[in-house]
């Protein structure tokens, strides 16, 4: 009998704790499926943020470090400069990646630190009940913008990968959603890239996963789905910002 | 064992070297930047890693990410940074991640000033971050106390697994004295098992300081306590000078100490029967020992350069019945030992 699909090896045999119609769980799954695909399980170290994907070492079986909200990357800076041999890889969402830690995470980038950046953006805080994040789009109610974001008072939306992409120290750097068949293929082949510019040692990668969140959007999965095709891209478009080839750094 | 002459930042930075620390990552601030100055020239020497972060808030941080793979890690600042590391190190005490952290005090609140100044003592010893926690703290008072005690911080913070503070004078950061390398061929920091290694040996390994499952927190907080328990037993050191048959002792930490001594001598020389207590340990302060010398003597003149932040711990121990007096300056001017000697006299 051939086998056509299995659980990925690296993922332990629990729930996942996310609610229905999160995104966070397929982001976890395609993560994993490229940890087997270069049979990196051992040598990984996930940093995690604080945020929904903060209990991540209860689903992977790796060795995890937890970090202070926003320093992520700062923390991934200590382990990938103390173990360079292994592969090191964040999980941040929104808030932590692009508000609170912006410095961090530009820094790191600048210093081409060698790691694997896996930013979830789904334009909420969504561990603390739905506050505006700094990726919010414009006129989306949240439970701080109430009245919708507004550009005067609160801002635009953050473009992280757009933003990223012009630092030289940046391998990669792309945006991917999760909505479709074909957009899943390409996320998960974003997501491989990010780690083998890593085994390569060509620099900082950063995938930034486009993702619903149903439970602080209140709407239905199917239509937090929809959401994220008919608002989310238009404003983040997908793509690859930047691609960095071994022959560019020789 | 080799006999140098040293600025203190050297003494430690070469103690810290000695003590086998194999990263760094730091920000620049006046006075403290002679250690990263010689910590990024040195370190790479003996293979270890120098980041200047691009603020105290990475740097700490930076800290947490390498010691949670095993290595011996540092950091130094001056007080407004070390305010803004103060997150990082209820972190590191959480996931209990061994760190050693420099603070050369300057001036506050605020932008304050960049003299010397003892203001820091109440943010080291009683935790600037959030949370039921300890950091072992030491002062020292020499450059070869500044030697000497980067590698204690080190050899504590492994065994306790815990950030230690130096919480050093800028006089004696920028004294140039004798300094004897002790530990010149130390051997290589044992293996922590339980550190990330070169791969993943075994179960796999959390590091973490969330606790949201049942009583775990509640476990969690008091075995840092327990811990905190066992260095108040083992970890005290203090420094006592001729307060056998003194009548009045003084008490001061780091430069106030120093000058402090000679101060005593000046009283000796002149018949005055004065001593000079330094707790060396902050925290685990020297409460024992401080006791017992307040059986004899029932006098003490606790000095200070703030506006008094160690003498609420002298009175705490010490209690209501003994004469305690409190002489401070919270400026840039250190006290002379003539100074302090008139300020003994008026006591007695």
């Amino acid at each position: 009998m051939k086998v056509v699909y299995k659980k990925p090896e690296v993922l332990k045999n629990v729930n996942f704790h996310f609610c229905p119609g999160c995104q966070h769980g397929l982001v976890h799954k395609i993560i994993a499926e490229a940890i087997d695909n270069f049979k990196i399980k051992d040598k990984t170290i996930a940093v995690i943020g604080v945020g929904c994907g903060v209990f991540l070492y209860d689903y992977f079986d790796v060795d995890s470090l937890e970090a202070p909200h926003g320093r992520g990357l700062a923390v991934a800076t200590g382990v990938k400069r103390a173990r360079p041999e292994r592969i090191v890889f964040t999980y941040q969402g929104d808030g932590d990646l692009a508000s609170i830690g912006l410095a961090e995470t530009v820094h790191a980038a600048n210093r081409g630190e060698n790691v694997s950046v896996f930013f979830v953006n789904n334009t909420v805080y969504g561990m603390t009940g739905g506050q505006m994040a700094p990726t919010t789009l414009l006129g989306q109610i949240t439970t701080t913008s109430p009245y919708g974001r507004e550009f005067q008072r609160d801002g635009y939306p953050i473009r992280m990968s757009e933003m990223l992409a012009t630092l030289e120290g940046v391998a990669f750097s792309a945006r991917v959603a999760l909505c479709t068949p074909k957009q899943l293929m390409e996320a998960k082949k974003a997501v491989k890239k990010a780690f083998q510019m890593q085994l390569e040692g060509l620099g900082f990668s950063f995938v930034e996963i486009l993702s619903a969140c149903p439970t602080n959007w209140n709407m239905q999965p199917l239509e937090a789905i929809k959401r994220v095709e008919e608002e989310m891209i238009p404003f983040f478009p997908l793509g690859i910002y930047k691609e960095r080839r071994v022959s560019d750094v020789l | 064992m080799e006999k140098l002459f040293l600025r203190g930042s050297e003494a430690l930075a070469l103690g810290a070297i000695d003590a086998s620390v194999k990263f760094y990552a730091g920000y620049p601030i006046t006075p403290q930047n002679d250690i990263p100055e010689f910590l990024s020239r040195e370190l790479p020497k003996v293979g270890g890693k120098f980041v200047q972060a691009e603020s105290e808030v990475a740097a700490i941080n930076m800290l947490l990410g390498a010691s949670a793979c095993g290595l011996r890690v540092m950091t130094s600042s001056s007080s407004p940074g070390i305010s803004l590391m103060q997150e990082g190190i209820s972190y590191l005490s959480g996931s209990e991640l061994p760190a050693v952290i420099v603070n050369v005090m300057r001036w506050g609140p605020g932008l304050g000033g960049i003299g010397a100044s003892q203001g820091d003592y109440h943010q080291a010893t009683k935790g600037g971050g959030h949370g039921d926690y300890f950091v072992p703290v030491f002062a020292p008072y020499s450059a070869q106390e500044m030697y000497d005690l980067i590698i204690r911080a080190f050899d504590v913070a492994d065994k306790y697994r815990t950030p230690t503070m130096l919480l050093v004078d800028v006089m004696i950061s920028l004294m140039k004295e004798k300094v004897i390398r002790r530990f010149e061929k130390r051997s290589e920091v044992k293996i922590k098992s339980w550190a990330f290694g070169k791969v993943k040996e075994g179960e796999q390994k959390i590091i973490k300081s969330l606790y949201l499952k049942g009583n775990d927190l509640e476990r969690h907080n008091w075995k840092l306590y327990e811990k905190y328990k066992v260095m108040c037993e083992k970890e005290v050191i203090y420094e006592s000078y001729l307060c056998d048959d003194a009548e009045i002792v003084l008490i001061g930490f780091g430069m106030v100490a120093r000058i402090g001594k000679s101060a005593i001598d000046i009283a000796r020389e002149r018949n005055v029967k004065a001593g000079l207590f330094r707790p060396i340990s902050l925290v685990p302060f020297p409460e024992k020992e401080l006791e017992a010398i307040s059986k004899k003597c029932k006098k003490f003149l606790v000095v200070e350069m703030n506006t008094g932040q160690m003498v609420h711990d002298i009175q705490r121990v010490l209690g209501k019945d003994i004469d305690i007096s409190f002489y401070g300056k919270p400026s840039s001017y250190a006290p002379t030992p003539e100074e302090l000697f008139y300020k003994i006299k008026e006591q007695i």
